[in-house]
């Protein structure tokens, strides 16, 4: 058990709150900077995939989790950012500007989406921001001359200053260093007055617009930061593939990233990264457990649809925190190892915001 | 001629989408929730008549009425089973709780012996007989879905207005609370909500199987049922019914007189309109803030 004995107001609001997570972060970076030489190239691109994953979760947990706006279509964004990297790298722009730009535009098609979805709460955003993820689908399909349609689009090896990242543990290192930079950011976003101004309007708009925060402003700029975020995944993403096609930004995909901030955990950037692990390292292990089983249901197509479904209801019925939600308990578990006493983190009995006229 | 034709196919549509519609509305106006899932319980619905008539060679109308009754009462334990639990909670928890459930459904039906990933053809009585009025042609295909959609929505109409049951469930939809103080077993109505929806999702998969034939997909109908449910207003049966038909008369229109294209985004584009334009749809009531 580890008491924290706090001296100065610096501590209370550092990103690290003691030196155990200086060592231990420090540790994990090391770890993963050293990853593509420790382990297979196999398991070197499942990572890279992972950490892409990880910064569109980040993205979508900014919107879902701390500020409460649920969307149903945050594929789209990711296709804005991949095939605006697609094409502007096609045109042989230096990859941290097309990045850049990739993010811009995510954003501003963000914002779009925002401003109906000021209007509307709950099951209405949730299908506006689902039919906003049906048409961008089609307008990438249809939009030939651009987008190369469904017949897709091929993407080149990200590129700036004369160095090429055409090895696979080259890009994996450029991913890791973006999706630090991101993960950073979202950190001091969270502590600073916006994010906390996101935690207010998720928690109860009105008490949140009562103590001056403006509604329409924070929601915008929740809608713009979540899609400029998953705009920079999608970018990775597209020059991860090296080749994209419209079906990829689909219902589905969106449908997993509300999948990986649920299971990781919805309100924490751990979740994020644990959701993210999760939705790469699943289908290995079906993969796996799949000989085992009787063949009608191992060979059928659905398995992996079936095992998807009792996790997301498992996670949502019984631990509805998330698998970081899990850790912390865990973790509390051994730290206070023969004094823990269940129902420590027992919720308050939580009550359904009605959207009913009274 | 051309135009009133395309009206027709377009309403016969617009009719699926109004009975989806319809069991969303029917579960969010009893619960406040919605329910992801109502489009797999149509698919689910309408591979149960398929599988009954493939296995027990039970005649079309048999096959109809046992998978609705059997549908209405795997609806019932459905909400015990799983939405029960979680009243209380956040309305989104539900949504995933209901896409989980789909994702389930749809995984669980490619195993299926009979069923699988392949198309199947429903064989109903009435298969590729058409009516023709002058130049215009009916199919029964589409007749059956207008007529059976009607006859549907004037016995829920009935229901909802005279029998004890309707009135107590229009009761417990307007104030759970005062409805439970007056007597009225409000989750067990519940339960006999989320079955009578599941019973229209099976009518309206029975309807759609013959026009699309039988797979595991043609549950992703139910995801153009939402922007019907909004249009019309959610919370609102006529509403939903209304709302229906306007997104498949738009999607008929649009495919025939707009590029290629617009047919697929036509129900999602008129819902974002209706979001800016009217949020609360063309039935829904006014919405007010209260501290």
């Amino acid at each position: 058990m580890r008491f924290i004995f706090r001296t100065s107001y610096s501590q209370d609001y550092g990103l690290a709150q003691h030196n155990g997570h200086l060592f231990w972060y420090g540790l994990l970076l090391a770890a993963l900077v050293a990853a593509p030489w420790l382990v297979g190239s196999y398991w070197t691109s499942q990572l890279t995939f992972v950490l892409i994953y990880a910064i569109a979760g980040l993205g979508l947990m900014v919107l879902a989790g701390y500020t409460g706006l649920v969307s149903i279509g945050h594929a789209a964004f990711l296709g804005v950012g991949a095939y605006t990297q697609a094409v502007l790298t096609g045109q042989g722009w230096s990859f941290p500007v097309a990045l850049a730009a990739s993010a811009g535009l995510s954003a501003a098609v963000g914002v779009v989406v925002g401003l109906p979805a000021l209007r509307v709460k709950g099951i209405y955003l949730a299908v506006a921001t689902l039919a906003f993820g049906f048409i961008v689908e089609e307008v990438m399909a249809r939009w030939e001359h651009v987008t190369g349609g469904n017949a897709g689009l091929s993407v080149k090896a990200p590129a700036m200053f004369g160095w090429t990242a055409s090895s696979a543990p080259a890009f994996y290192l450029l991913v890791l260093g973006v999706c630090l930079i991101v993960t950073l950011a979202v950190l001091n976003l969270l502590r600073s007055s916006t994010g906390r101004a996101f935690i207010a309007i998720r928690d109860s708009e009105i008490s949140a617009q009562s103590m001056g925060i403006h509604l329409a402003h924070y929601k915008t700029l929740s809608f713009a930061l979540s899609a400029a975020i998953v705009g920079v995944a999608g970018a990775l993403y597209a020059h991860k593939l090296r080749f994209i096609s419209p079906e990829q930004f689909g219902i589905a995909q969106s449908i997993d990233l509300l999948l990986l901030v649920v299971v990781g955990g919805l309100g924490s950037v751990h979740g994020a990264f644990f959701g993210a692990i999760f939705l790469i390292t699943m289908p290995q292990f079906i993969a796996l457990f799949k000989n085992w089983l009787p063949p009608a249901i191992g060979q059928a197509a659905g398995l992996q649809a079936v095992v998807f479904g009792i996790v997301l209801m498992g996670f949502v019925l019984f631990e509805p925190t998330g698998l970081y939600g899990r850790w912390v308990k865990l973790r509390t578990y051994l730290e206070l190892f023969p004094t823990y006493r269940r129902g420590m983190f027992r919720r308050q009995k939580t009550f359904q915001k009605s959207e009913r006229v009274r | 001629m051309e135009f009133i034709q395309l009206l027709i196919s377009g309403a016969a549509l617009g009719c699926i989408y109004a009975l989806i519609a319809l069991g969303f509305v029917l579960i969010y106006k009893a619960t406040e929730t919605v329910n992801f899932a109502q489009g797999e319980l149509m698919m689910l619905g309408a591979c149960t008549g398929y599988l009954l008539m493939l296995w027990f060679k039970l005649p079309f109308l048999w096959a109809a009425l046992v998978s609705i009754v059997g549908m209405a009462g795997f609806g019932m334990l459905l909400e015990r089973a799983v939405i029960r639990p979680i009243l209380g909670q956040p309305q989104f928890t539900v949504v995933m709780l209901t896409i989980g459930l789909g994702y389930i459904t749809r995984g669980l039906v490619t195993m299926l012996p009979g069923i699988g990933t392949d198309t199947h053809v429903l064989d109903v009585p009435y298969r590729g007989q058409v009516w023709k009025l002058g130049t215009l042609v009916l199919s029964a295909e589409q007749g059956a879905v207008i007529g059976i959609t009607l006859a549907l929505c004037l016995g829920l109409f009935l229901m909802f207005k005279y029998t004890k049951l309707g009135v107590a469930m229009q009761a417990a939809s307007q104030n759970q609370l005062a409805a439970y103080y007056m007597g009225i077993p409000v989750r067990r109505l519940n339960g006999m909500v989320w079955g009578l929806s599941a019973a229209v999702a099976t009518v309206a998969g029975l309807l759609l199987a013959p026009i699309t034939f039988v797979h595991v997909n043609m549950g992703f109908i139910g995801l153009k049922a939402f922007p019907a449910a909004v249009v019309g207003g959610f919370g609102s049966l006529p509403g939903a019914v209304v709302g229906g038909l306007i997104i498949g008369i738009v999607e008929a229109l649009a495919g025939f007189y707009l590029p290629e294209g617009f047919k697929d985004v036509a129900a999602y584009v008129v819902v974002l309109l209706m979001l800016i334009l009217k949020p609360s749809g063309l039935f829904g009531e006014k919405q007010r803030k209260k501290v």
